[in-house]
């Protein structure tokens, strides 16, 4: 009688159990619309960070030369900061390949004037938790996220980009008037 | 009894799920590899294709398009 009781009691456990890391799995954590994107200066990236982010529109950008839509996306990019850097959109890309050589010989074939770092201990990118590569998020001037962008998906996402860019460097210059 | 069998499914349940991997979207650069793609080899892709279809008579049988009306 005892015996069963305890038998019992172990596997109840060992459902909890299960059921737990199972739910654990599963969790849906991140950022998302309307969070405020952590402090990029607390994750020890490799390269250099724009000095000035702040009361700036930010397209955070996460990517790996695998990842054959993040080749796509790279042109796209390229456009977005050449057309809005002056209304105050900085591009950061931040990569995610294993070594820094495949990131750099990518980039000797594919070079960019935008801002390109390394999460090399993978530390940002587990905090923001993407769902797939590549991933964005563009900032607004308050350093909250204000749209997430999973995948490219060519004209499609750059028409989304430019909407969104548009929308938040405007806005914040038509606040900032008298 | 038929608790030892729950205890041991639980467990077996267990020890299974130990066994699934949680690859994450960033840690697919080999899984992303050229060499992981099972047609990446158009010559010899051709030729298991030529025995597929001349052992089970369905040619084209494989993947989209095509048909298995064995006409060859």
């Amino acid at each position: 009688m005892k015996s069963s009781r305890i038998k019992n009691s172990l596997l109840g456990t060992t459902l909890a159990l299960g059921f737990i890391s199972s739910t654990a799995l599963g969790a849906d954590k991140g950022i998302k619309m309307g969070d405020s994107f952590p402090d990029l200066n607390t994750f020890a990236l490799e390269g250099n960070l724009p000095e000035a982010l702040k009361g700036k529109v930010v397209l955070v950008d996460f990517w790996a030369s695998w990842c054959g839509p993040c080749k796509d996306s790279f042109p796209v990019m390229e456009e977005l900061q050449t057309r809005f850097g002056p209304k105050g959109l900085v591009v950061l890309a931040v990569n995610l390949d294993e070594e820094t050589a495949t990131m750099n010989d990518f980039l000797k074939k594919h070079p960019v004037t935008f801002t390109v770092v390394r999460d090399a201990k993978k530390k940002l990118v587990s905090t923001v938790n993407i769902k797939s590569m590549p991933s964005s998020f563009v900032l607004g001037r308050d350093g909250k996220v204000a749209a997430v962008h999973r995948g490219f998906h060519g004209q499609e996402t750059r028409a989304q980009y430019v909407k969104e860019i548009e929308q938040l460097t405007s806005a914040s210059f038509a606040s900032k008037q008298p | 009894m038929k608790s030892r069998f729950l205890l041991a499914l639980a467990a077996a349940c267990l020890l299974l799920a130990s066994g699934c991997a949680n690859v994450k979207p960033w840690e697919r650069s080999v899984l992303a590899d050229d060499t992981m793609r099972p047609d990446r080899n158009p010559l010899a892709q051709g030729f298991a294709d030529h025995t597929w279809f001349s052992r089970e008579a369905s040619s084209g049988g494989r993947g989209v398009g095509g048909g298995g009306c064995g006409c060859n």
